[in-house]
């Protein structure tokens, strides 16, 4: 969802190649009370000295899950850190449902945010560790305990709640983490990497737990490298490249709108020859090939629209369809097409 | 806001809980048991010298142990033992978080930059306090001890022990008020510790030798007017001397002039610091 509110994806590179320039320049967008539910980034930049972090950022982020989506220094993790205001935009204006970075007594009681950081302070439990900074909000020992409990629950890590973290394993101490950003109770996560050394069970219990909260109403902000994983749970990405949005919105959306590379679609019928020849005759169509298993097209076309009103028409005229599901409608053609070789894990 | 919106009953939690996770990284951090060392190493000395004269059955003079107490508090325990605690224990209040790459978890609770400055810097006052506060008690425990109890008893009771014990005791506190507020803001300030350190040690040597408002601007000025006992007239005879150089006494402020300009001073580095705390930003990155 763009900046506007409308649910159309933004695709930052067409506007820069209408523009002729290298940056997205957006329009600065008119605010509104419904600020106050989303997260706002607008004419947002960051520079680390001379070196780029973010430039001219304008997102809006509903609740739901947002995967940001970039290789190493594209600048995901310092969006995470501009709207927790562990770092300072150059420029621009940032609010988080209505709150600016500016103000941490009030920003975080509705913020937790999971940082990348491997890092704890020194001789504390797990328990302990969520339970201090728990103490920070004000909370009593008996309320700070039992969400200190709740947490540590929810991130199945109760057994080892009070072992030294010093002897966690990564998996641990991520889950600790995250326990630690999800103990208060928050409107908003953000999650830098969330996923990173958990096993795969414990990582699809992760995913389910994202998926839960994200149903309960909470913003959650996810930053990963692994593709095919943002893919299965994002309601919405932004792609990130050296520092750009190349592209946000619903991936479908995102996809739509890349026009220079035609859109692949799968199709299982039971003649696939006379339903290549079928679409070959149009002049939108780009390819049509037959599967190596004889049951089905993969066909490629310039105007979706247009195909599957001829794949209603086919599907009329005899030949029966199975199936039909986009094959390039996911995040890793969409960042392979944006993106290309800047590749992230796929 | 007025005073009374003020939310002071969730600041007052707040500085506790930074109490809790803080005291502890203090007191006992392995990088800074030189700190002991430096505290209690007069206390070592004094035992010694009290178990050598003991030993030779010596009456000892309470006089000439008195100045040698008050030389010893003024030219190690406050210019070089308190000085260097606290820049040991004050710069890594946020330096030493910085380095271990846990601040931001600080940064990341719903607590204003300025309370957390409070709540760290009254944790790093405590671990100070208690550290050169026991030290100066043990210290004149230790150069007393082997007089004998009629004298003792004349002196602390009748004489001016007690008085003096409160002084010293007041000035060491003192003396870690003072000097965690510039270690504070030095390590906020700077990356490397020693600079600061030897800019405000050089800066307190000379204190004696610069005009009277500069010498204001120092803790050492406001803490020498506070020692109940002068130093003895022979250290500071020959004013060529580097010694002499330190021992200079400027102009004495009255008790309550030097106690208030001391906190005043404290207050308004712990207020720049705070403006510095505010802007501050997580780049682990750049260190």
């Amino acid at each position: 969802m763009n900046v506007l509110g409308a649910k159309i994806p933004f695709l930052a590179k067409e506007r820069l190649e209408a523009a002729g320039t290298h940056h997205p320049l957006s329009p600065l967008p008119s605010r509104t009370g419904a600020d106050d539910q989303r997260i706002v980034f607008e004419d947002v930049s960051k520079f680390y000295g001379e070196v780029l972090g973010v430039n001219r950022v304008n997102l809006s982020f509903p609740s739901g899950i947002t995967s940001l989506v970039g290789p190493n220094g594209s600048g995901k993790t310092t969006l995470m850190n501009l709207m927790t205001g562990l770092v300072q935009p150059t420029r621009g204006r940032i609010t988080v449902l209505g709150i600016s970075p500016h103000e941490p007594e009030r920003l975080f009681r509705k913020l937790g945010y999971c940082t990348q950081f491997d890092s704890f302070p020194k001789g504390l439990t797990g328990y302990q560790f969520v339970y201090s900074y728990l103490r920070l909000f004000g909370h009593p020992h008996p309320v700070a305990d039992a969400l200190a409990a709740r947490a540590i629950e929810r991130v199945n890590l109760a057994e080892a709640a009070h072992r030294q973290i010093a002897a966690y394993s990564k998996g641990m101490r991520q889950r600790i983490k995250l326990a630690q950003a999800l103990a208060h109770q928050p409107c908003v996560l953000v999650l830098d990497e969330p996923l990173n050394g958990l096993d795969p069970l414990i990582r699809a219990e992760t995913i389910a737990l994202f998926r839960s909260l994200a149903q309960e109403g909470l913003h959650v902000i996810i930053s990963s490298h692994v593709l095919h994983e943002v893919d299965a749970i994002s309601d919405q990405v932004v792609l990130l490249s050296n520092g750009y949005v190349v592209a946000e919105g619903q991936i479908h959306g995102v996809r739509e709108e890349i026009h220079e590379h035609p859109m692949q679609v799968l199709i299982r019928c039971n003649k696939p020859g006379d339903f290549a020849s079928r679409v070959f005759q149009q002049d939108y169509m780009v390819e049509a090939r037959i599967l190596p298993d004889g049951q089905g097209v993969l066909v490629k076309t310039r105007d979706a629209d247009r195909f599957y009103l001829l794949l209603n028409r086919i599907a009329q005229s005899g030949i029966e369809i199975e199936s039909v599901a986009p094959a390039d409608d996911d995040v890793l053609s969409v960042y392979e097409y944006l993106i290309g070789a800047e590749e992230p894990t796929k | 806001m007025s005073s009374s919106r003020l939310p002071w009953a969730l600041w007052r939690a707040q500085i506790l809980a930074i109490l809790r996770l803080e005291v502890r990284k203090s007191f006992f951090t392995r990088r800074g048991f030189w700190i002991y060392f430096l505290a209690f190493a007069p206390v070592v000395l004094y035992a010694v010298h009290s178990f050598v004269e003991l030993k030779n059955g010596a009456r000892g003079d309470l006089g000439d142990d008195t100045h040698i107490f008050a030389a010893i508090f003024q030219f190690f325990f406050l210019r070089l033992a308190v000085f260097f605690g606290c820049v040991g224990i004050f710069v890594n209040l946020f330096r030493g978080e910085v380095l271990e790459k846990s601040l931001h978890y600080y940064f990341l609770a719903p607590v204003k930059r300025e309370v957390l400055l409070v709540g760290k810097f009254l944790s790093g006052l405590l671990a100070a306090a208690v550290i050169f506060g026991s030290s100066t008690l043990l210290q004149f425990a230790a150069i007393y001890c082997y007089f004998s109890s009629n004298t003792l008893q004349e002196y602390l009771f009748h004489g001016h022990g007690l008085e003096h014990l409160a002084a010293y005791l007041g000035v060491t506190l003192l003396a870690c008020v003072g000097y965690g507020s510039v270690f504070l803001a030095a390590g906020l300030l700077f990356r490397n510790p020693l600079i600061p350190a030897v800019v405000v040690l050089v800066w307190e040597a000379v204190n004696g030798y610069l005009p009277g408002l500069l010498q204001k601007m120092s803790v050492i000025f406001y803490l020498k007017s506070l020692c109940p006992v002068a130093i003895p007239e022979g250290i500071n005879a020959d004013r060529s001397s580097l010694l002499a150089l330190i021992a200079v006494n400027p102009t004495p402020a009255s008790p309550a002039v030097a106690i208030l300009g001391l906190l005043i001073l404290c207050v308004a580095v712990v207020a720049l610091s705070s403006l510095q705390v505010r802007r501050m930003q997580i780049d682990y990155g750049a260190e």
